[in-house]
């Protein structure tokens, strides 16, 4: 893919792994948001004077784009917010505080990120309802069997990630969803690690919720989308208020909130990074989404090869279908490993990578991850097994 | 000290770190410390007695920096008592953070004197005195 010139940082001579912290962004996503910063600069949904209206336009027309890009029904579905992270505090605190009780069951996975675990527990600690762990198989995958086998006649909500950012499996959420629904059982789907790398499409999938983060799929941090499905949006209840979200209230306290979707952003929004958004999903589109995948498969499968020839490495998830590669060196501590790969300037994670409590089932409590984007290249992929292949001067290179 | 030698000193007490291994004895005091910027985590054992540091054990998961800078702690520390430890510790602090510091008083933990060249890893050295600091403050 010939794409590489689109991004500024790559010119550093860097080679960077860690997409699934975050992407790196193409120019014309940061010229967006200078352009925005430049030659408008003023409020969105102020507008009584022209470029406030322009600034409002440019702004609704980032939901229409995100609405199209996962294949929602209705823009009035689509809420921005901060990142995934509050937008599963919004589901959790402002939907399913209010209809799960005392004993009804979440269940979850021992390989979720931390924002997918921990709203749920405080969540539990507040109504006394209780998480259930699916259990994963020997590849560290959902299968539609095991979460059968959990279902009982209190389980209200499946709570997963689409794509784990440590495993990289992508979860069988067609069936899982089918399964649930049967059964009067939302899903809420962390699409953080998907939505930049497949196509994902709420419509097919017949996602109740799915939220994800404009930064780890080439637009800038501090903005995410919040879908949901209109029926349960609509009974999602605001966990900020303030400006933008109410259309009156008096000094006796009543308040009449604004209808979806601005009843759910409070507050000056981060007009310039919504704006953003909108040029990194139209970048994305020109790629296509079926390219990015395959391309991120390739590089996956061409880097396992290379590593199954290095006796000093141990692969966490050979199986998994996405960019990510967790693996550590031999007798080797996951971040004394980065910090020798910083040496040639591979940037990659270690750690637990969020996902605490995946150490039950890896029986490792820190992992390097690789995770690659369809700017990442079979050369770079070179030059990491190069470095794997000298890291038996680990110590020389990182003391 | 030149490099070659840092570097040895510093790989010696990460593959052979002194006071590896924890164990039950109620006269210990216990900390645990997390590096919130990375992923060390250190769980220490402290016995004091009559204000001397008689024994530190620990165990964790840490980096070659951390695990290398705990041992060296303990050799440092053992035998002092808590005013000896003190200074040593703000000798150590100081060196991290390039101020003015007594070399003498370090010994071996001289040999992270550079480490400021590394900003990254400047946790990695403090976390086992910070970890310490709870027991003897």
């Amino acid at each position: 893919m010939n794409v590489r010139g689109d991004f500024p940082v790559l010119k550093k001579n860097i080679i960077y792994f860690d997409n699934g912290a975050t992407t790196l962004k193409p120019q014309i996503v940061i010229d967006a948001m200078v352009d925005y910063y430049s030659n408008y600069g003023v409020n969105a949904h102020r507008g009584d004077y022209k470029i406030s209206y322009e600034v409002s336009h440019m702004y609704e027309e980032t939901r229409q784009k995100v609405k199209d890009f996962i294949n929602a029904r209705d823009e009035k579905e689509i809420i921005f917010t901060k990142n995934s992270t509050e937008s599963i505090n919004m589901i959790v605190f402002g939907y399913f505080k209010h209809h799960l009780k005392s004993g009804d069951e979440i269940l979850l996975t021992k390989s979720e990120h931390s924002s997918n675990i921990l709203p749920w527990f405080a969540l539990c600690k507040e109504v006394g309802c209780k998480v259930k762990y699916i259990p994963l198989n020997k590849e560290y995958e959902v299968t539609i069997d095991n979460v059968k086998q959990c279902l009982t006649n209190k389980t209200k909500v499946i709570s997963l990630a689409h794509i784990t950012n440590v495993i990289g499996d992508i979860r069988p959420l067609k069936d899982i969803v089918a399964l649930a629904h049967k059964h009067n059982i939302l899903v809420v789907v962390d699409g953080a690690q998907s939505v930049g790398h497949i196509k994902v499409d709420v419509s097919e999938l017949a996602m109740d919720f799915l939220v994800f983060s404009a930064h780890k799929m080439c637009g800038p941090m501090g903005v995410g989308a919040l879908y949901g499905q209109f029926e349960y949006l609509n009974q999602l209840k605001p966990i900020t208020f303030g400006g933008g979200m109410n259309s009156s209230f008096d000094i006796d306290g009543t308040v009449e909130y604004r209808s979806l979707p601005h009843r759910l952003e409070a507050g000056t929004p981060n007009v310039a990074a919504v704006i953003g958004f909108k040029k990194a999903l139209e970048y994305l589109e020109t790629i296509g989404m079926d390219n990015i995948h395959r391309h991120e498969l390739e590089l996956r499968a061409y880097a396992l090869e290379k590593m199954g020839t290095l006796d000093n490495v141990i692969v966490y998830n050979k199986k998994a279908s996405s960019g990510i590669i967790a693996f550590n060196l031999k007798d080797v501590f996951s971040q004394d490993t980065a910090f020798y790969l910083d040496q040639y300037n591979i940037c990659i994670r270690a750690g637990a990578h969020c996902a605490r409590i995946l150490k039950e089932e890896l029986k490792i409590k820190n992992t390097c991850r690789l995770s690659f984007y369809f700017y990442n290249t079979k050369e770079e992929i070179d030059q990491l097994i190069t470095a794997l292949k000298m890291s038996k001067n680990i110590f020389n290179k990182i003391l | 000290m030149d490099k070659e030698t840092k570097r040895a000193i510093i790989l010696d007490h990460f593959q052979h770190p002194i006071g590896q291994g924890l164990f039950n004895d109620d006269s210990y005091k216990k900390v645990n410390i997390n590096n919130e910027s990375c992923i060390d985590e250190i769980n220490m054992m402290v016995k004091l007695e009559n204000g001397i540091i008689k024994d530190v054990r620990f165990a964790g998961e840490a980096c070659a920096i951390c695990t290398s800078s705990t041992s060296i702690m303990i050799k440092l520390l053992l035998n002092k008592t808590i005013d000896e430890a003190q200074e040593i510790m703000l000798n150590f602090e100081n060196m991290i953070n390039e101020k003015p510091y007594n070399k003498e008083i370090l010994k071996e933990a001289q040999v992270y004197d550079e480490l400021y060249k590394q900003p990254n890893r400047i946790k990695c050295a403090l976390l086992p005195w910070e970890c310490i600091k709870k027991v003897i403050k």
